[in-house]
Order: structure tokens, then sequence, then C-alpha cells
């Protein structure tokens, strides 16, 4: 118990037992699709809820956590998680990626690299991949099983033969070690070759789904595709951050009065980029 | 020989063990007056060679579509024995498909068999276009270069003439006549040794029926591979098969040439069903 008189971390703890065994056996079967008992919040399911239980049952007091909403540590929800958890458990907060811990994570990759130790924890609202191509969910056990993802490999040959590559944005089917093929959260493309090879342990919690997923550190992961075509992100065109003029990121396309403007998605990436180019300004 | 049917037998219920000697050809009837289970397929043993065809024949219940399932395994038999040409353990040894790993299950259905269903919305997704039925299909059977499998299905598609500026419409905008041939556009794309068709052409206007039959024979001496063929239409079955295969209450009554059976019926229930026809 704290001032608060909340136990530590919200749970009791058989709760953070049951999600950290859930977790245990996501890691040793990446891509492999947990069920567990997702708890209550004090925040609606659907809003962060499979995260915030997977960060709850990690951290620990010495944690330093970062919380941020597509790349964003100031939007209204990654302010409100990350305050829920420093209040139930005491620790440290930061904006800084190479800092923290834990990062709690909606839709991105922070762009900053991350490195051995830390745990990039994603927020999931569709965690079964199958689901457009087969509603039913012992079918979807089976096919996973079977490693038969024909019918998703379908789907992707519709969208080349009509409109000659995937219509997929974000949500991009991936495939884990060599098997299971998962739905890695509504990240862009342009952060999926980074969930392969990752220092960092990746998490992926869906609340109002009630299930856990894991890709370990430095584990292949590859995006479905035809042998003989590329993989392609999102291009810009050149396009650069009207803030910091970085080029070679994840850009938001804002639509202000004076029309069309792009900014870094990434803030923490973006700051940094002013600070280095404010300390060549002034020496 | 291709394919070998060691005594296949299909309870449907609790069994007992006097099931199948309660009933059958003999018994004249599929249920067993024990314990009331339905024997669907009673102690069936058959050999097929790699290009021969067979037709099943019988009446409704009979046993023929639950057969051809059993084969296929979209259901597991009670008991009994198949073995597949090639299908062998890790020593060489041949091994029975019916108590193969679900991968390996898989396999056979994706490489070596494919199955025609009498109803397309068994055989297709009408979620998928025309030609991704038939890539899906071919990307079973492990194809993963979008050029092969796009080639592949235009070139099926085109042998089962239809017009391949239609290959990426969607299976509800084709006539019956169209779906049928659609099931078997996809059935041949991964070159399977095995094609099982249940009723093929039933419900279809008789210009239609004849055109899909022309076409699966064609194929078949073109490609040359096996195939098993269940209808309750004698036309089909004279048209179409080298062998036939008569079944009554799960078991089998008659077997021998096709020609033989239709000109020279043993059994009575041949005899019935022939002159019926005539």
């Amino acid at each position: 118990m704290n001032e608060n008189n909340v136990t530590f971390g919200f749970f009791d703890e058989d709760a953070k037992k049951e999600i950290r065994r859930a977790m245990l056996k996501a890691v040793a079967l990446p891509g492999y699709i947990v069920p567990f008992a997702s708890r209550e919040m004090p925040i609606a399911r659907g809003w962060g809820t499979g995260g915030l239980q997977i960060t709850l049952s990690i951290i620990t007091e010495e944690d330093t956590l970062k919380v941020i909403d597509q790349g964003c540590d100031g939007s209204v929800n990654a302010v409100n998680i990350r305050d829920f958890i420093l209040q139930v458990t005491g620790a440290d907060e930061t904006t800084a990626t190479p800092e923290a811990t834990i990062i709690q994570t909606r839709h991105r990759v922070p762009e900053h690299p991350l490195i051995e130790n830390q745990t990039l924890v994603y927020q999931v609202p569709y965690p079964e991949v199958l689901t457009t191509v087969e509603p039913d969910t012992a079918r979807q056990k089976q096919m996973h099983a079977n490693v038969d993802y024909a019918k998703l490999w379908v789907l992707l040959y519709e969208d080349t033969s009509q409109f000659g590559d995937s219509r997929i944005s974000a949500r991009y089917p991936v495939e884990v070690n060599g098997h299971f093929v998962m739905d890695p959260s509504p990240i862009p493309k342009y952060d999926i070759p980074r969930l392969s090879n990752n220092p960092a342990l990746q998490l992926f919690g869906a609340g109002r789904e009630k299930r856990i997923y894991a890709i370990p550190p430095y584990t292949e992961v590859a995006p479905l595709k035809f042998s003989d075509r590329d993989f392609a992100v999102e291009d810009f065109g050149g396009k650069r951050c009207q803030r910091c003029g970085a080029s070679d990121v994840y850009l938001d396309e804002v639509h202000l009065d004076t029309g069309v403007s792009y900014f870094c998605s990434d803030t923490y990436y973006c700051d940094t980029q002013m600070e280095t180019k404010d300390a060549a300004g002034t020496s | 020989m291709l394919l070998e049917l060691h005594n296949i037998s299909k309870i449907f219920g609790t069994g007992c063990p006097e099931c199948l000697v309660l009933t059958g050809d003999d018994a004249e009837r599929a249920i067993c007056p024990r314990c009331h289970s339905v024997i669907a397929v009673n102690n069936v043993s058959l050999s097929l060679g790699g290009d021969e065809i067979l037709g099943v024949v019988g009446e409704s219940g009979s046993g023929k579509s639950t057969l051809l399932q059993i084969i296929y395994q979209d259901i597991t038999a009670t008991a009994g024995e198949i073995y597949f040409n090639g299908i062998t353990e890790r020593s060489g040894a041949r091994t029975n498909i019916l108590s193969l790993s679900p991968s390996r299950t898989s396999w056979i259905r994706n490489h070596e068999m494919s199955m025609i269903y009498q109803n397309p919305h068994l055989g297709l997704n009408f979620n998928f276009s025309a030609g991704g039925n038939i890539a899906e299909k071919i990307l079973g059977s492990g194809e993963k270069r979008y050029a092969t499998i796009r080639q592949q299905a235009l070139h099926y598609f085109g042998k089962i003439e239809m017009p391949t500026s239609r290959i990426d419409d969607y299976p509800d905008t084709f006539s019956g006549g169209q779906q049928q041939r659609i099931q078997i556009a996809k059935a041949l794309s991964s070159s399977p040794r095995l094609l099982l068709l249940d009723e093929p052409t039933t419900g279809l206007d008789v210009s239609v029926q004849a055109r899909i039959l022309d076409l699966t024979r064609a194929l078949q001496y073109e490609m040359g591979f096996a195939m098993i063929v269940v209808s309750h239409d004698l036309g089909v079955i004279n048209h179409l098969t080298d062998l036939t295969l008569v079944m009554k209450n799960g078991s089998l009554v008659e077997y021998g040439l096709t020609d033989q059976i239709l000109e020279d019926p043993q059994h009575p229930y041949t005899q019935l069903l022939v002159s019926s026809k005539l």
C-alpha cells in the first residue's frame, strides 16, 4: 500500500502473477497469441488497457517510464496513462527514449534505436491477424498451428493484381521467427522493418480482446510479401519536418490554415534534432 | 497403385462391436439395431491406379459422399487405413495417411489431392475473387512468387474456357456452371495426382453438364491425374469413368469395369439402378 491507499501497481499480486504467466508463455512462443484474464481498469477498454496491464505487471520502483501516443509524449491519452502509472507505482518518468526502461506506445515505434533491457509495450486493438479472412476462432487456431496463412496471402495477391501493391498501410501482417504470423498493432509500414532483430523486448497487450503476445529481443520479424516483390514503406516524397527539418523520419501530415504541413510524428526525436541544431547555431 | 483403401468404416454414433456385422448389404440396413448408430461406410476396400477414373454410384444415404470426404480427410474414419503412393515414413515404409500429423495432412490436401464439391459455396471462398481462389490453392502448395502465381492463375482460368478479363471478378458474379468450372481450375492449379468430384454437375442444366464433363475429361487426358467421381447419375458415370463401384447401405455391393456393370449388372440393387435409368 502506498499513500494513495492502492497496492503497488494497482493490481493485487495474484492478478499480476497471472498476467506475468501469460507474458512468459508469449515470450516462449514468439508471435503466439496468449489469452489472459483482462481486468477492469479505471479507463475504458479499448483505450490502452492491454498495454497498461502489461506495464503495471512488469514495472518496479527503479523503472523509468515513457508513454507515447502516435509518437507524442504530450497527448491527452499518453499523459493520463503516464500519470496513473506513476501514481500507483512511484516510478520515474521521462520523455527521453534512451533513458526509459519501459516505453508504452500506441501505434508507433520510437525513432531513436532501442537498446537491450528496454521493454516496448504496445497497445493493441485487434490481436488476431486472421480475423479478416477467417472469423471462426477455432479455425484460426488450427491455421496458426498448421502455419496455414494462404488466405492472408490471397489478400496480398488480390491487392497486387488490382492495385499493384498491398493496400494495407497500418497493421501490416508480419511473420515472427519463421512461424506465427501476427498483427503488429496499427503501427505504420515505416516501423515494420524495425521490429526485426530489435534488442528490446516487445510486448503486445489487447485489453478488450484479452490477449497478450510478444517478440523477444533479437527475433527475426518479416513482413508478408511475395519473393519477387519489394516491401515498400511510406514515401513522403522528400518532405521535411517543418519544425526540425528532418526528412528521414515518419512524418505527420497536419492541415493548417496556411496549407498542409509536415511534422515529425516522434516528438522526442524532433526535440533532440532542435537541440542539436541550437547547439550548432550558438557555438 | 496410387490409392489403396483397406477396410474403411465410418460410424456416426456411439458404435458397438456388432455394428459392422448387423448392418450393410446382407443385413439391408445402415442403422445398427443394437446401438442405433449410423454406419455410413461399412468395411470398404479398393485400389486405384495413377490414371484411372473411378465412379461411385448408389442411392441417397448409401455413403458415397462420406467415402469421398474420408479420402480427402474432411472427416475422420472410424476404422481402416488409406495408403497414397509416395507418402512414406522417414524409413521409406509406406504410411497410413489417416494417422499423419495435421500439417502433413494439409500438405497432402494442398499438393496431392483436390476436391470439387456439388455446392460451389463449399469449394470456393466467395470473399475472394476467382483468381484469388485459384491463387489460394497455388499459395497452399508453397509458391511465393507473385508473377508465377498470377501467370498460373491466368493459365488455369484459360483452361476452363473463361475469358481472362474476368479473373478479378468475384464468384457470385458468375453463373452456377461457371462457378463449377472455377472450382475445377482451383482444384487443378496445384497439379494434384488425385481429383475427387462430389456430384460435380448435379443441379446444372444438361448442356452445361455435358460441357463440364467434356472439359474434365479433356483436362484429365492432358494432365493425367486419377479421379473418383461420386454421382447418382448413371449418364455421368458412363460418360466419365473406366471403373464403377456401387454402394448400398454403406457397403460396396458391386465393383468392376463401367461398361460391364452398366451392360450386365449382377447385384439386384445395381440391376434396379440400371433398369430405372433405361
